[in-house]
């Protein structure tokens, strides 16, 4: 039989404009932070990437006076329509920088230059061109005529949409007329870094947004600061909860987007091929480094067997590898720490006694990667249908009836995000309005767009990001 | 109903032989096959275009693709001399490179059939030829049987069928099924390919509706259009057929061929579509016994950036032969 | 020294992305606001009006299938080239307005940021004009606001720039594709913009830019059975009466505003914007 191996395309490192230092970016400048500079290194290969400044908690104290001088003398008394031009020539430079983007955040990040490149990067820019346009509409947005600002925002982002989280934090914060300061993750701080230069090359002015690159010492520094009005924060929902606690009695207004376990439901009459589509791109896309991911898939017991069947031939197709090969379909696990975890978790379901099935695709022999995983005959009191893995392992139970499927995919304290799949119109919207989860997917997965509010129920967080709901988390109201 | 030929490699499973006892259950059947989602069939395509292939897996897919070629000419003023010049063609691709691959047919008309026979003997490339009142489809049983006849007696070695769409989009499966198996009958040896016409289809559940029919009905090959309405081929819809072959198979055991034509220029395409082959059916239909390629102005690119990968710099028009 | 001799621009009509002279051969002489002559402008003929609309209802299934997004950003590159040409479009609004050099400038700026905040305006019209209908019954029911079709619009006669740029934007923005008769005494800015306009990635035919009387047009267009809508922003006040009864032979949407020009330095509302959409509600069944 042919065997047809597709040689190795790979997108060049050179325009990524990687640099030996990078330092963080307050008050308009670059600056030396005094905390302990960190190395953020390729998950895929295990090299140096670069050396990277960190803030101490004087620098946040620095980048939060910054902020505040900005909101009080520019920002927060600039008109709509001005703030707005600023965060178009963004969403533009954006664009115009794509490919440099788009390869660096692969390189510091280890997701497939594919989903940088068609996916992270445009969205970034698309939710800098939307919000820029809210900025002198406010009034129109449903939050009384003429809607405040809150001040300064603190906000921390988790490492697996470097520039996405950036732009859902920095974009609506901004239009709506705060100011911001905002510490990228630990592993991942260059594209972050690259945003703060095309802020400079957009003439933004000074202090309007401030990026400490830190561990999660400073993100705390950064969120219990004193004069920060507005915490925003995307990451676990153990430390969500630490921050929530922390916050207690502040007064300070809060959001938060944390994990999540969301099922993944197929229906008899689902358009089947389409169906595995949805449930691949849900658990794999991403490594599984997704706070929606659709790490549970709720099939109808009628149809599980060939469902399985299907899956395995589709999944052992993922091409799992070097992440800045143009055929990657599956890149790297962030991080050393990352892996341990999902490889425990994995060995939980397997001492709880569901079956593995793991895709035979070769694996690359340095960095950090896991082949695509799937658990069949898991049930509900398991850890691997209770905790979020996040990284490429799907959980596989099944239902019988509709109420069934919708007991068991909201039998979680997480609600953030839920996918359906059928023909039937009228099932859609029925299992939708009953699903206790923030966003809904039917007949497709992990779409994103700015005009779309995202956030979730219960203990995924509150408040929302995107659409009109998402000025809200950015207003006094 | 008709009952389809029962040579071992289109003998049907009981269940399935079961589906094509009357008109009724064979519709229940169709009906009862998955829906296809729009917009994601057409992303799965968009992805999969995607793909980068390069260097040597290139250089495979151009030698494959061009190999895979039925260079067709299917027009009014066809004479004996567009014909035989076409033959010739398809014997060298490239005459200034001799180890070119050869294509895997010629596709005429059924009163040219001959000359491309003879123009091509002692060669190994097929010749294909329309029947059934190619395009349209719309004539008499009698006459589309005799349209067969006549192909086969020229001594085509294919047989490339239309079905008929104003039956099937009006429901009358048990039509379409029956006029299938009795041209199948017709062919004898001679391979059969169905061209469903997906552009007067339109929707992809019908495409997968009338993929099952003709593999049902015995037809070798599945074929997308007659490359005489737009849309013809295209990438989404070519998935869907590449799918219906994949699940015949894992049912049956049996390996049927798909053939997108029409609209097919470029060698970026013609690769996009081999990508699908592969990742959508599986390797195994990376051959011209199960996959072919209708088209005519392809050839010309798939053999310039043939040059262009074994010289190092882009090619031109001057550089290729017209046929 | 001898003072260079200019090359004087010749002024066309803008229909279906070309800029062709009228079908009738006329031309008008189009002078400044001290009488001086500044250049000949087509003068458009009700042949002209009615293949202008025939490319507008070409160009509307393109244009209105587009998503919110890309029609935002192919207005926002309008307004991007427009700052470009801004010394041009001064130039321009002093010559046809009379105004002083700063006047023109404020005006120039106003009309880019004017345009800016109708791109703005393309991805949200959804959120704040539609709804989900809480229906009493197992129904989920949910209204979006859809795009007209084709709109005619009379620029006014007086804001040369500002103005036209104020009735062409929302129209645009809200999904429609338009003819736009200028202002009569005053179209060349009109035809400088529509030059914008053709180099901005607008596909032809989203707008068609039509010079010449509008009391001879405006009626052609008024009657016109595949005009979906119709702006009388410009229309003499003798004249509206009389349009709106022609409008009326086709159940038009007819925009009436008061005929006195207003300040266009205000920041708009979004009457414009709802002007020209239509609401259309869906209802499906709630159940397993």
């Amino acid at each position: 039989m042919t065997v047809w191996e597709y040689a190795p395309a790979p997108e060049s490192r050179d325009i990524a404009n990687l640099k030996p230092s990078y330092r963080m970016f307050v008050d308009g400048q670059f600056a030396d932070g005094t905390g302990e500079p960190l190395k953020t290194i390729n998950p895929a290969t295990g090299e140096v990437l670069a050396e990277v400044g960190t803030a101490s908690t004087a620098d946040v104290d620095r980048a939060v006076k910054a902020a505040r001088r900005a909101y009080d003398k520019v920002w927060g008394r600039m008109p709509g329509t001005e703030r707005a031009k600023y965060l178009f020539r963004i969403a533009r430079q954006i664009a115009e920088r794509a490919r440099e983007l788009a390869v660096l955040e692969s390189l510091d990040n280890g997701k497939p230059i594919r989903e940088s490149r068609d996916v992270d990067v445009p969205t970034a820019s698309a939710h800098f061109f939307y919000h820029a346009g809210w900025a002198d509409k406010l009034g129109y947005a449903g939050y009384g005529p003429d809607p405040k600002p809150l001040g300064v925002a603190g906000q921390v982002i988790p490492w697996n949409f470097p520039l996405l989280m950036a732009a859902w934090k920095i974009a609506p914060a901004l239009a709506c007329g705060n100011t911001v300061v905002l510490k990228p993750a630990e592993t991942t701080p260059l594209t972050a870094l690259v945003l703060a230069e095309i802020c400079q090359q957009a003439d933004l002015p000074p202090g309007v947004v401030n990026i400490l690159p830190g561990a999660g010492d400073i993100g705390a520094a950064v969120v219990s600061h004193p004069d920060v009005n507005k915490v925003a924060f995307t990451g676990s929902t153990s430390v969500g909860k630490q921050i929530q606690a922390a916050l207690a009695g502040s007064g300070k207004k809060l959001t938060l987007e944390l994990g999540g376990k969301a099922a993944n439901i197929v229906f008899e009459d689902a358009p089947l091929d389409q169906a595995v589509e949805g449930i691949v791109n849900g658990i794999f896309f991403n490594q599984g480094h997704v706070c929606c991911a659709g790490s549970r898939l709720l099939a109808s017991e009628s149809i599980v067997d060939d469902l399985l069947a299907k899956l395995r031939t589709r999944i052992a197709t993922l091409r799992v590898g070097d992440p800045l090969d143009k055929n990657t379909d599956v890149g790297a696990i962030n991080s050393a720490e990352q892996l341990a975890k999902i490889t425990e978790l994995v060995a939980a379901g397997e001492d709880e006694g569901a079956e593995r099935w793991t895709s035979p695709c070769p694996l690359p022999d340095k960095g950090f990667f896991f082949a695509p995983t799937v658990f069949a005959n898991v049930s509900q009191a398991m850890r691997i249908a209770r905790e979020e893995i996040f990284g490429p392992v799907l959980s596989v139970l099944t239902f019988r009836t509709p109420d069934e499927a919708v007991a068991k995919a909201n039998n979680t304290p997480y609600g953030l995000s839920a996918g359906v799949w059928t023909e039937k119109g009228s099932r859609i919207l029925a299992i939708t309005q009953k699903l206790r989860a923030g966003v809904v997917w039917a007949n497709t997965f992990n779409r994103f767009d700015p005009t779309a509010p995202f956030g979730g129920y219960q203990e995924s967080g509150f408040g929302r990001e995107g659409g009109r709901a998402g000025l809200e988390a950015y207003l006094d109201v | 109903m008709a009952a389809p030929s029962t040579s071992t490699d289109h003998a049907l499973p009981a269940d399935l032989a079961e589906v094509t006892r009357d008109e009724s259950t064979l519709r229940r059947f169709l009906h009862g096959l998955p829906g296809v989602d729009q917009v994601g069939a057409e992303q799965r395509a968009a992805v999969l275009g995607t793909r980068s292939i390069k260097k040597a897996s290139k250089l495979w897919a151009i030698d494959t693709a061009i190999s895979m070629v039925d260079l067709t000419t299917l027009e009014g003023a066809d004479t004996h001399g567009k014909v035989r010049s076409l033959a010739a063609k398809a014997r060298r691709p490239d005459p200034d490179r001799p180890d070119t691959p050869q294509v895997a047919a010629v596709c005429v008309y059924p009163d040219l059939a001959a000359v491309a026979v003879e123009a091509l003997a002692g060669t190994s490339i097929g010749v294909a030829s329309v029947a059934t009142a190619f395009p349209s489809g719309r004539s008499a049983r009698s006459v589309k049987l005799a349209d067969v006849a006549d192909a086969v007696a020229s001594g085509a070695t294919e047989v490339d069928m239309v079905i008929d769409r104003g039956a099937f989009l009006s429901g009358r499966y048990g039509q379409v099924y029956d006029e299938i198996v009795e041209v199948k009958a017709a062919c004898g040896d001679t391979h059969l390919k169905v061209i469903l016409e997906t552009g007067e289809l339109v929707t992809y559940d019908n495409a997968r509706r009338a993929s099952w029919l003709a593999l049902l009905a015995g037809g070798d090959f599945i074929k997308t259009s007659t490359g005489k309405v737009a849309p013809s081929a295209t990438l989404p819809v070519t998935h869907v057929m590449l799918q219906a072959v994949r699940d015949w198979h894992d049912r049956t055991g049996q390996h049927r061929g798909v053939k997108p034509a029409g609209g097919i220029r470029t060698t970026k395409d013609a690769i996009r579509y081999l990508v699908a082959v592969h990742e959508v059916a599986g390797p195994a239909w990376l051959t011209p016994k199960l996959f072919r390629f209708g088209a005519s102005s392809l050839l010309n690119d798939l053999v310039m950036q043939r040059r262009t990968q074994l010289d190092g710099h882009y090619s031109g028009p001057d550089y290729v032969t017209v046929d | 020294m001898s003072d260079r001799v200019t090359v004087a621009k010749t002024y066309k009509l803008y229909i279906g992305g070309a800029f062709p002279r009228s079908e009738s051969g006329r031309s008008y002489p189009v002078t400044d606001a001290k009488g001086a002559f500044l250049a000949n402008a087509a003068q458009a003929s009700r042949k002209d009006a009615r293949d202008a609309v025939v490319a507008a209802r070409k160009a509307f299934g393109g244009w209105s299938g587009a998503t919110a997004y890309n029609r935002g950003q192919v207005l926002y590159r309008v307004a991007e080239l427009l700052e470009g040409r801004r010394e041009e479009f001064v130039a321009e609004v002093t010559a046809s307005e009379g105004v002083p050099a700063r006047r023109a400038q404020s005006l120039v700026d106003f009309s880019i940021d004017r345009w800016v905040w109708y791109a703005g305006w393309t991805d949200k019209i959804a959120s704040v004009l539609g709804a989900s209908n809480p229906v009493a019954g197992p129904y989920f029911s949910f209204t979006v606001p859809e795009p007209t079709g084709v709109v005619a619009v009379l620029a006014p006669q007086a804001s040369s720039l500002l103005g036209l740029v104020s009735v062409v934007a929302p129209v645009l923005a809200a999904g429609n594709t338009c003819v736009v008769v200028a202002g009569q005494n005053r179209p060349l800015p009109a035809i400088t913009l529509s030059e914008v306009l053709a180099t901005s990635d607008v596909p032809g035919g989203v707008v068609n830019t039509l010079t010449g009387r509008t009391a001879e047009l405006a009626p052609w267009l008024a009657a016109h059975g595949d005009v979906n809508a119709l702006d009388l922003t410009g229309a003499a006040a003798g004249q509206r009466t009389d349009l709106e009864r022609a409008a009326a032979g086709t159940v038009k949407r007819v925009l009436r505003l008061p005929a006195a020009e207003p300040d266009w330095t205000a920041m708009p509302d979004i009457t414009r914007l709802r002007a020209f959409v239509e609401a259309k509600t869906v209802w499906h069944p709630v159940g397993v």
